[in-house]
């Protein structure tokens, strides 16, 4: 297997911020790990996740889609759509890789969204195997395996050295021009590593979490649960959930007005927000019980209804370290299984 | 003490005084804790917590439970009945149909600051003296209690209840706590500083709108920022500008009426600074208009609803500190 | 800090409708000069002035937010300034905390018999922002022209 040493791994990025764009996960000064674009001299974080997960590099939070100018009785419309750079991101996690996955069912399915599209198409994700798993992860729940994290390359490490794998033609690509650095190595080590990561995953908290209770043929079951009014009691409303979450993937469309033309563009939205899918007649949910139980719902009946079985969670645990008041979709998947 | 606790509230349960219980519910690891109302005694037995990290102040939920049919008991912190308190001023919370008991305060610890030292994979914590042991997946660690203590708690300002029914525990003081140093050690830096500290603080921001939904003081039932009539509603700061106003806005609707119950800091999921801003008014209201804390007392007025005929000119901003 | 001698900043100015709206008129039936740059935006009370309004000022391309109102004492509506004045220092100063050059924001008392006094303000304000350039810090780059 290709390998780079550890010392080595700064003069790697610098090589691949050297041909295109680079993202790898840093450390903050308050410890928590986020992406930003390399630097010469940045370190790659050691922390297992980022506070804001990968999506934001395919759907970012907030994107310019149009501009509009008037000048007498015409409107000028501008389209402003830029061919992406290529670029890569470097250390994504399995769960984020998997959430990629999600997203491409939703925005590439016809009609495709063409800003998620060139996005998808110049980036390159090179994934990190887990080695130490937290209390918080389950994405064992949704069938992931953290030691195989898949994307277009990945990269496994045992201590000492950085292994690589190629998966897709872009990952191919992705190997070809970084050779020069790599090496062959010897997996011994590495196997060792991955075995135990793998037992880890045995005795975490969460690991004996299954779907079986959920999915598109459950519906009516749990939408008309009695379990949602208790769940939802203490749900304060924010969108700390939605927005950690690889997978929430909805949006609103507005325009802006800058005095001197309109900008329009579209902005991550949450299901737990008042206004959210506000129509003309009003809201179809007026009540916290109703968002809550949509994003949950969501998650675990609709969209395996709506794309093969496939659940709209991946187990990152995102949500159960940061919501305020601790609520969070296993706590809602243990309520809803208990009979 | 969540013994006694529990065997208090099961008794005014029993007794009819009450017929809810709000208090803090198990969560899935050590660490998490979830706002709940317990309806039974085996609820309570099951379910009920109150330790180191039930640090979330359960006096917002009282504006909606106190409309409900009888009447809640509730287990409030010092800095939560300073909450309750300028709830009551404000008439949001209805008193008769609310219970207090006042409780010992912190100082509670944050997980975070736990995560923070690198410690991951928690399965367990117990305390020990000064000591904090975590059992983890990788092995036992230990670290220092005062470390872990959360931003919340590190400043005290009080460990007295200002409104209560009955209490479990001894009665504390108001402490003369360094809740300010930052705010001054700001306030020192050139405005070139200052600026870079905030724009990259505030740049952090996703605006998930957890530290407006959280906190006692915002309680408007259509939030300027929501509603679409207002002009400046955002779902998102698509501009850093954005960003500022909406943080700026914030501290300066609950400014006076803000106890400086941290809340706003330790829901952050990006650890943003929240409270340093409203400390700022708390700081500027003190030193310009007199001592002045909210949710003390029921008389005084808010200091922003008041005024005295020699207050200072603004232009004080423009003759102080550091430009 | 480099003067750019073009460089024309946009000033909004908060009138209060009784004196300092009046003190503008006044100083224009004089003939007195004041900079064009200087909007004015007539308000029924300088109490009516929210600090959104202020924010947005700057959002929407304003270099400078100066607010004038009655002197204390003086108010049409007997303590509207005196809260204004509270209400103002405490924005100012968070302004300030976040680094937004202090000399941005200003608020004078400017009562109906004072034309002279409104147009030296004036004066003196625009030359102070105008000495710190365009606001970069406090705007949203959304709406700067191109």
């Amino acid at each position: 297997m290709l390998k780079i040493s550890a010392e080595k791994l700064n003069e790697l990025f610098d090589k691949i911020a050297s041909q295109q764009t680079l993202y790898i996960p840093v450390d903050r000064e308050d410890k928590c790990a986020e992406f930003k674009k390399y630097e010469s001299g940045m370190t790659l974080s050691k922390a297992l996740n980022t506070v804001r997960s990968a999506k934001d590099f395919f759907l970012p939070q907030t994107e310019n889609l149009a501009e509009f100018r008037r000048s007498g009785k015409t409107i000028e419309v501008k389209d402003i759509r830029k061919e992406s750079e290529d670029f890569v991101v470097f250390g994504v996690r399995a769960c984020d890789a998997k959430s990629f996955e999600i997203l491409d069912s939703v925005f590439l399915a016809e009609p495709v969204d063409t800003f998620y599209k060139n996005r998808r198409e110049h980036g390159t994700i090179v994934t990190m195997a887990c080695t130490r798993p937290e209390e918080t992860c389950f994405c064992t729940t949704f069938g992931i395996n953290p030691t195989v994290p898949g994307g277009d390359a990945s990269v496994y490490f045992d201590g000492e050295s950085y292994f690589f794998v190629p998966f897709t033609e872009k990952g191919k690509v992705f190997m070809a021009s970084i050779s020069d650095m790599l090496e062959d190595g010897d997996v011994t080590k590495l196997s060792e590593v991955q075995a135990k990561a793998r037992e880890i995953m045995t005795r975490l908290p969460l690991a004996n979490l299954t779907t079986d209770s959920f999915g598109g043929e459950k519906l009516m079951e749990h939408f008309n649960s009695e379990k949602w009014a208790e769940l939802s009691e203490a749900c304060i409303g924010c969108g700390t959930c939605t927005f950690v979450c690889p997978t929430c993937q909805c949006y609103d469309i507005r325009d802006f007005d800058t005095g001197h033309g309109i900008k329009r563009f579209r902005c991550w939205d949450s299901c737990m927000y008042s206004d959210f899918t506000k129509m003309a007649h009003g809201n179809p949910r007026t009540s916290q019980l109703e968002r809550f139980r949509q994003r949950f719902m969501h998650k675990l009946v609709y969209h395996p209804s709506n794309h093969e079985g496939e659940f709209g969670c991946v187990g990152c645990g995102r949500c159960l370290s940061k919501c305020p008041v601790s609520l969070n979709i296993v706590k809602v998947m243990k309520a809803l299984e208990d009979k | 003490m969540q013994e006694a606790m529990i065997k208090r509230a099961k008794e005014l349960l029993a007794d009819g005084t009450v017929n809810r219980v709000l208090g803090w519910k198990k969560g899935e690891f050590a660490y998490d804790s979830t706002p709940s109302v317990f309806e039974t005694a085996e609820e309570l037995e099951r379910d009920f917590v109150c330790n180191d990290f039930t640090q979330a102040n359960l006096s917002k939920y009282l504006i909606k439970e106190s409309r409900k049919e009888g009447k809640i008991l509730a287990f409030l912190k010092p800095c939560d009945t300073y909450s309750f308190n300028q709830l009551l001023n404000e008439h949001r919370i209805i008193r008769e149909n609310v219970y207090v008991i006042g409780i010992p305060g912190g100082p509670k610890l944050d997980v975070e600051k736990i995560k923070a030292k690198g410690i991951s994979g928690i399965t367990g914590i117990s305390k020990d003296n000064f000591t904090i042991k975590i059992e983890t997946l990788y092995g036992t660690e230990s670290m220092p209690f005062y470390e872990a203590i959360s931003e919340k708690c590190s400043n005290c300002k009080s460990k007295k209840h200002v409104e209560y029914d009955e209490l479990v525990g001894d009665e504390g003081d108001i402490l003369n706590s360094k809740r300010f140093d930052m705010v001054e050690k700001l306030e020192n830096m050139t405005s070139q500083e200052r600026f870079d500290f905030w724009q990259g603080e505030l740049s952090k921001c996703i605006r998930c709108n957890a530290c407006r939904n959280v906190c006692p003081a915002c309680t408007c039932e259509n939030c300027v920022f929501d509603n679409p009539k207002s002009g400046i509603d955002q779902k998102a700061a698509a501009d850093c500008f954005e960003e500022k106003m909406f943080h700026i806005i914030r501290a300066f609707h609950v400014a006076g009426r803000c106890t400086d119950c941290g809340e706003c800091t330790r829901v952050c999921p990006q650890n943003i600074p929240l409270h340093l801003l409203n400390r700022k008014f708390i700081k500027d209201i003190n030193s310009l208009y007199g001592e002045f804390q909210a949710g003390a007392d029921r008389t005084t007025k808010c200091p922003l609803t008041d005024y005295d005929v020699n207050d200072c000119e603004p232009s004080i901003v423009h003759e102080r500190g550091v430009e | 800090m480099q003067v750019n001698e073009n460089f024309e900043p946009v000033i909004v100015a908060f009138c209060c409708n009784w004196c300092s709206y009046a003190g503008a008129d006044l100083s224009g039936t004089n003939r007195l000069n004041y900079p064009t740059n200087v909007k004015i935006i007539r308000v029924p009370c300088s109490c009516r002035v929210n600090p959104m309004f202020i924010l947005r000022a700057f959002q929407k391309g304003a270099d400078g937010v100066i607010i004038c109102g009655c002197h204390p004492g003086d108010c049409h509506y007997t303590s509207g300034n005196y809260f204004t004045r509270r209400r103002i220092t405490l924005l100012y100063s968070m302004l300030d905390f976040l680094g937004i050059e202090r000399n941005r924001t200003r608020l004078e008392w400017v009562s109906a018999a004072e034309g002279a006094k409104f147009a030296a303000v004036m004066n003196q304000f625009t030359e102070d922002v105008r000495k710190l350039g365009p606001n970069r810090r406090l705007e949203d780059l959304r709406c700067r022209k191109q």
